[in-house]
């Protein structure tokens, strides 16, 4: 039998080892691996991009665009993008007296009066001076931008003439470098109209005075042009809008205030709800109950006028920006929605079998919520995020609309919109453009938020 | 390993996705279930708006879209446009006005008016939808009712001429001291408290139109809230009102001049004020009427309609601020204003729609005189723009009001689209002109009212309509004792002019005072007119003979017939 | 569960006297005047219009008068219709914007649910990246750019077919509902869609659907009776409240279709400080609001077996 030697090293502890389990990769915190996941997800990196692009594009594009966005042109009112702007240098605008004509001699019995041109047509004013029809006790003035299908439709009625003995019509009304067709019909003593009309065909010329030239900037003093020079009015990259007024720049000081209220207040109330929605789902039973009761409040309670109310509590004065209380506003009556939503996923989650065994482990409740229960809320939650930007940027647009939210001049992309729609048919870059704005801004935010709902999500943590 | 579990994912997707389709296709059917359900529901609570066609020629009835709806048809309290269009077409005053607006005989067959008073005869055949005759107590019972204080009528005031009516309405004497009396049921006489000129004009106004008083107590308080509530006596009855939907005006068998009225049926299906959807109605031959708004005037000339204009009597203005404390008060602040303020400009370049005037004058120029139109007798002044001359007169004001720079002015105006136009272009005007910031207050209806009578503001956007046809509508808005002077306006001169014409009957005298006030207006720089208001819109051909004034029934169908020619 | 119910009304009445009460304070802490308008009216006037709507007694007092009254179901005559009450408002245009507002949230649930479920089957593929773009302009663009485009496309059609195949505006008959409806639920549909699919993603993994794969359960049991019912949870949480945004919310839409329904008096009354309209409107709202909720609850807790009512 072989003998047994046990010497003293054998009954000393064994030292722990420390190369048992090498992790053969750092250890991640699950803030650091949500961020590895999303640099991975290329439409969420490309949508991050967009929105650091917004946020260039309305910080920095006023220093390259430096265009005020109050400046109304009113010579290129609602003007597409990139039209043709030269313009002919003229004098200023003189009032016209107009030319006045007796009644030619008895014989002539012609209810058809010809029209000439007092003077050539500019983008100022068009003067019609027609011959005297007898039978007329005045005259009603057409402008169309057809020509005179010899049908009922005559165009746009300016004006009726009925000064005894008046044969001119001045014309300024919203004059733009086109052919318009002007037809003057006589009319009886009961002012109806003769059958009989002619028409001319008139080619307007845009103009500008000189002095307003100096006062756009386009040239260097007003004695540097002569009448007759031709010269280019201000650029509008993306058009104007019904004031003349630059939309590009608009669109730029406008991102400021939506993106303000599109971005801080769904982030804001979302958070609150996030707070409020979890606790009371935590608590459950007579708590949630309460704070569920109370949620229901908040959600009835009509908007308009609590919002009305923190503009007159924030003391806001006329002509002053209504941006903060509109904001107090979005966010003290807003979060419900985002809290019943996260009460109810936590109320699910509660009784999953994971959860147990936390607490059992022994997990705080501080610990349970944030590291197990908002984790695996969180795809509701960006959808919800995501949702409420759109929503607080036409909040903004409906309140700016009835006079209750920022104070023109000031523009913001849903106001925009709101004029845009209007003129949808005939304009329809007012409303196009800032719309795709908004579109642009809600499709990144869309794409983070699931990119980041990817990441985030625990579940898909441990895959590869 | 991964191969086989997408290719099970792959065939468990294309089973869910064919669930889905059942699912989607069961989900549309039962949402056809529910609408026609709902469908059949909703006719059985009766909104049944029948939505005929524009014109139907042979059962001569036309459908309309109204603005808004009346707020209630109680005449003794209407105050609005669209009461007056309703009540216009099933009321009858003593006087009305003919298609060529001249006065001519109501439920008054004849009339005699003098200094001291005004007789009026009423027709035998005058009934009222029951088929009683209208008598002279129906219209003392609707007289005394406006003028008691416990009715508390807006419209009292303009009762003010007949015999103790402002006294009565102070609460001094009882409704029944009002000087008006019943020589028999069709013989009205009525005493004046002074001598007037337009009281003709004024008996054709909606607060005259008679009630009767068995009727109204019957009502129970709920007089005009519904088309049963009601009692007619004009050309149409209301046979279906349904609230803020429809109201249907049918000829009314009972009028003693239904021979004369063509319609048989005016039914409005229609209640909106947005442009688009009336010009969309228009387009799809739903209304035979649609009023246009500068945005939609190029859509309506695509379509190659025949388009007309009218002004609607009604004036705008930028209006003061006289109150102690405001820089408004300084005239030469206000004469720098008034000459950089192209009215022209805001009209053709802001405000686009053919139908306005640029604003010249407190008169607007419909509004007749001596013999012609009271605006060709006595010219408003020449304006002219001089921004030099403004500039100087800045300087004087900013001496004046010993201040190193002016401060904001506050522009307080509606919440409109078309207000903030034109208040942006005044921010904007102002502001590049002169050098002066301007604040707008943009408020919704009450409290841009309330700001309004507190004296909240330097500038307001104001406007007014005439009440009746007489210079004194507009004339009278600047007295110092005028409650609608809401910038506190007080100049004797203009005082002494105003009382001129409301006091005397001569037609020279009382236009020459008009003259003045049109001129102290202007050189006082009181207010600045901005645009008289015109409509534009576009009419079914077929539908002829409708009526536009600018004071009375607006527009007017009593007259309107259907022809296909 | 009959319990349950009770307790949760009870809850409600509390809520909606509390609603009725802000709103009462709040309303009157508005400066504006409801009973001026355009005419300038002498103080006579103004104190006999006060005291015919009560105004002249302390706030406290009106807002004892007005509770009493609204617990009798009273809730007065409205300042700017002046001979109309508030019940009738009420009773006759609450039909019409409710008949809209549940064809709309009808409209909105099937819709979004069927698409949510089917971007998130089809998850980064042609259904999916669709359907997503169609829900990403479905609520970046507002909802009056969208009535104004449906009733433009309507007169076209019309228009194109020579004959009114759907009415342009108006109410009175299914063809009056369907464009309408189908507008003022698109904002909620696109943002069920999205809810949709995104708890449909969660689901899609979850261990009970892998336990019934692998116990070879049929596909179209496990899509129905697993994933669809428990994606949809989320969705029949924010119905509730929806209903009663979509129905108060209607205003735009009955402006543009020129229907009669109470959205329209609800913003209107506010412009106006029609005091007796605002608190009918909000009061009846937030009682409807309340009743949805609960139901909602009821519905949830039938749905979800793991939430349990007590």
């Amino acid at each position: 039998m072989a003998e047994v030697r046990l010497d003293a090293s054998a009954f000393e502890h064994v030292t722990a080892t420390r190369d048992v389990q090498t992790l053969t990769r750092p250890s991640l915190s699950y803030w650091q691996d949500a961020w590895i996941r999303l640099k991975a997800n290329r439409r969420a990196l490309f949508s991050l991009f967009i929105v650091i692009g917004l946020l260039i594009f309305t910080i920095f594009g006023p220093l390259f665009w430096r265009v005020d966005p109050s400046e109304q042109d009113l010579d290129q009112v609602s003007q597409a993008p990139f039209a043709d702007r030269t313009a002919r240098i003229v004098d200023a605008y003189q009032s016209w007296d107009g030319v006045m004509a007796l009644p030619r001699g008895a014989g002539d019995t012609t209810a058809t009066p010809r029209i000439e041109l007092a003077q050539p047509a500019t983008s100022q004013a068009v003067r019609l001076v027609w011959e005297p029809a007898d039978l007329a006790h005045g005259y009603r003035i057409y402008r169309n931008i057809y020509p005179d299908d010899g049908g009922s439709a005559l165009g746009l009625p300016l004006g009726e003439v009925f000064t005894p003995g008046r044969v001119s019509f001045e014309d300024r009304l919203d004059l733009t470098a086109r052919t318009y067709h002007y037809t003057v019909v006589a009319l009886d003593q009961y002012g109806a109209e003769y059958p009989d009309h002619t028409s001319i065909a008139v080619e307007v010329a845009r103009v500008i005075t000189a002095a307003q030239a100096e006062e756009r900037g386009l040239v260097e003093s007003a004695e540097s042009v002569a009448v007759g020079d031709t010269l280019l009015l201000p650029l509008h990259p993306l058009g104007t809008d019904y004031l003349g007024r630059d939309m590009l720049a608009r669109l730029m000081h406008g991102a400021r205030v939506s993106l303000f209220i599109g971005i801080v207040a769904p982030a804001l109330y979302v958070f609150l709800g996030i707070l409020y929605g979890s606790t009371a789902g935590f608590l459950a039973g007579p708590a949630d109950q309460a704070l569920m009761r109370f949620a229901d409040f908040v959600v009835a309670l009509p908007f308009l006028l609590f919002m009305i109310l923190f503009k007159i509590a924030f003391g806001i004065g006329p002509g002053e920006s209504g941006i903060l209380p509109m904001l107090v506003a979005l966010v003290l009556l807003s979060w419900p929605a985002t809290a019943r939503l996260v009460r109810g996923q936590i109320l699910q989650i509660r009784e999953e079998g994971y959860i147990g065994a936390s607490r059992l482990l022994g997990a705080r409740t501080g610990y349970l919520i944030f590291r197990h229960m908002i984790p695996n809320t969180m795809g509701v939650i960006l959808v919800t995020l995501t949702f409420a930007v759109p929503g607080a940027i036409f909040t903004e647009a409906f309140l700016s609309f009835i006079g209750m939210g920022v104070a023109p001049p000031t523009p913001s992309w849903g106001s925009m919109c709101n004029e845009g729609i209007k003129t949808m048919l005939t304009h329809p870059h007012e409303l196009i453009f800032p719309s795709l704005f908004i579109s642009i801004t809600v499709l990144a935010f869309n794409l983070l938020g699931d990119g980041l709902r990817d990441a985030l999500d625990a579940r898909m943590r441990s895959r590869e | 390993m991964s191969d086989i579990t997408s290719d099970t994912e792959d065939a468990f997707a294309r089973t869910a996705g064919k669930q889905l389709l059942w699912l989607g296709l069961l989900a549309i059917v039962a949402l056809a279930a529910l609408m026609f359900a709902l469908g059949w529901l909703s006719q059985l609570t009766a909104s049944g708006a029948v939505t005929g066609e524009a014109v139907d020629v042979r059962e001569r009835s036309i459908s309309l879209a109204m603005s808004g709806e009346p707020p209630q048809l109680d005449s003794t309290r209407a105050t609005d446009q669209v009461s007056g269009f309703v009540l216009g077409h099933v009321m009858e005053g003593l006087l009305r006005y003919d298609p060529t607006n001249k006065l001519v005989p109501g439920v008054a067959s004849r009339w005699e008016i003098d200094a001291a008073g005004a007789t009026f005869w009423l027709r035998e055949n005058a009934r009222w939808s029951d088929g009683e005759p209208v008598t002279a107590h129906d219209f003392i019972f609707a007289w005394q009712r406006v003028l008691d204080p416990a009715t508390a009528s807006e419209y009292a005031f303009i009762l003010f001429p007949i015999k103790n009516g402002e006294a009565i309405s102070q609460g001094q004497l009882p409704p029944s001291a009002l000087g008006i009396t019943a020589v028999d049921d069709r013989t009205l006489k009525i005493e004046f408290e002074r001598p007037i000129a337009y009281f003709d004009k004024l008996v054709a106004f909606v607060t005259f139109l008679p009630v009767r008083k068995d009727f109204f107590e019957r009502t129970a308080g709920r007089y005009g809230a519904d088309a049963k509530d009601l009692l007619y006596n004009g050309p149409f009855t209301i046979s279906r009102w349904v609230h803020s939907a429809s109201i249907r005006f049918e000829k009314n068998e009972f009028y003693w001049n239904r021979d004369a009225i063509m319609l048989n049926v005016i039914d409005t299906p229609y209640i909106t004020p947005d442009y688009n959807a009336t010009l969309n109605l228009y387009k799809d031959g739903k209304i035979a009427v649609a009023a246009l708004s500068s945005d939609t005037l190029e859509n309506a000339l695509v379509q190659r309609w025949h388009l007309e204009r009218f002004n609607d009597g009604s004036i705008f203005f930028l209006e003061f601020n006289y109150r102690p404390g405001r820089v408004t008060g300084n005239y030469n602040l206000r004469r720098a204003l008034q000459l950089v303020t192209d009215s022209g400009e805001l009209v053709y370049k802001v405000m686009k729609l053919p139908g306005n005037l640029p604003g010249e004058s407190l008169f607007p120029v419909w509004l007749n005189g001596v013999d012609g139109l009271f605006r060709q007798e006595y010219p408003a002044r020449v304006h002219r723009i001089d921004v030099e001359a403004a500039r100087r007169h800045l300087e004087l004001a900013r001496q004046e009001l010993g201040l190193t720079r002016f401060p904001p002015l506050v522009l307080l105006s509606g919440d409109d689209p078309l207000s903030n136009k034109q208040a942006e272009y005044f921010q904007n005007v102002y502001g590049k002109q002169l050098g002066l910031e301007v604040k707008l207050d943009k408020q919704i209806f009450k409290q841009r009212l309330a700001k309004m009578t507190a004296g909240d503001f330097d500038i307001v956007m104001a406007g007014w309509g005439p009440d009746f046809a007489d210079p004194l509508t507009f004339g009278g808005l600047f007295a110092s004792w005028n409650l609608n002077n809401r910038g506190r306006y007080a100049n004797p001169e203009l005082d002494a002019q105003v009382r001129v014409a409301e006091n005397s009957v001569d037609p020279k005298t009382r236009m020459n005072a008009f003259g003045e006030i049109q001129r102290i207006i202007y050189d006082d720089a009181v207010i600045l007119p901005n645009y008289e208001r015109g409509v534009v819109y576009v009419r079914d051909p077929r539908l002829k003979g409708v009526v536009r004034r600018a004071v009375g029934t607006d527009p007017d169908y009593t007259s309107a017939y259907l022809s296909v020619d | 569960m009959t319990r349950y119910i009770l307790t949760r009304l009870l809850q409600g009445i509390i809520t909606v006297w509390f609603i009725a009460t802000a709103t009462f304070f709040a309303m009157h802490a508005v400066p504006g005047d409801p009973l001026s308008n355009e005419k300038a009216t002498t103080e006579l006037i103004r104190k006999n219009l006060e005291e015919r709507y009560g105004l002249d007694k302390p706030l406290h007092v009106q807002y004892g008068i007005y509770m009493l009254n609204m617990v009798k179901g009273d809730f007065g005559i409205s300042f700017t219709q002046q001979n109309r009450s508030v019940n009738d408002i009420i009773r006759e245009h609450f039909p019409v914007s409710a008949t809209l507002g549940i064809l709309a949230i009808v409209f909105a649930a099937v819709g979004g649910v069927l698409w949510g479920a089917l971007t998130a089957l089809y998850r980064n593929k042609l259904p999916d990246i669709v359907i997503m773009f169609l829900v990403i302009l479905g609520i970046s663009v507002p909802s009056f750019v969208f009535a104004a485009l449906g009733q433009l496309s309507l007169v076209t059609i019309n228009d194109w077919a020579g004959i009114t195949l759907l009415p342009v505006a108006g109410w009175g008959g299914v063809g009056h509902m369907i464009v309408p409806a189908m507008v003022l639920g698109l904002g909620t549909m696109a943002f069920l869609t999205r809810l949709m699919r995104s708890s449909m993603l969660e689901v899609v993994n979850a261990d009970y659907v892998r336990t019934a794969k692998s116990k070879g359960l049929p596909a179209t049991r496990i899509f129905l009776k697993h994933q669809l019912r428990n994606a949809s949870l989320p969705v029949v949480t924010v119905l509730g409240p929806a209903i009663a945004a979509i129905t108060t919310g209607g205003f735009v839409v009955e402006l543009v279709f020129a229907i009669p329904g109470l959205g329209r008096y609800f913003v209107q009354a506010v412009q106006q400080l029609d005091y007796t309209v605002i608190m009918g409107t909000t009061v009846f709202y937030g009682a409807f609001l309340v009743l949805m909720v609960i139901i909602v609850d009821v519905i949830y807790g039938m749905i979800d077996p793991r939430v349990r009512l007590s």
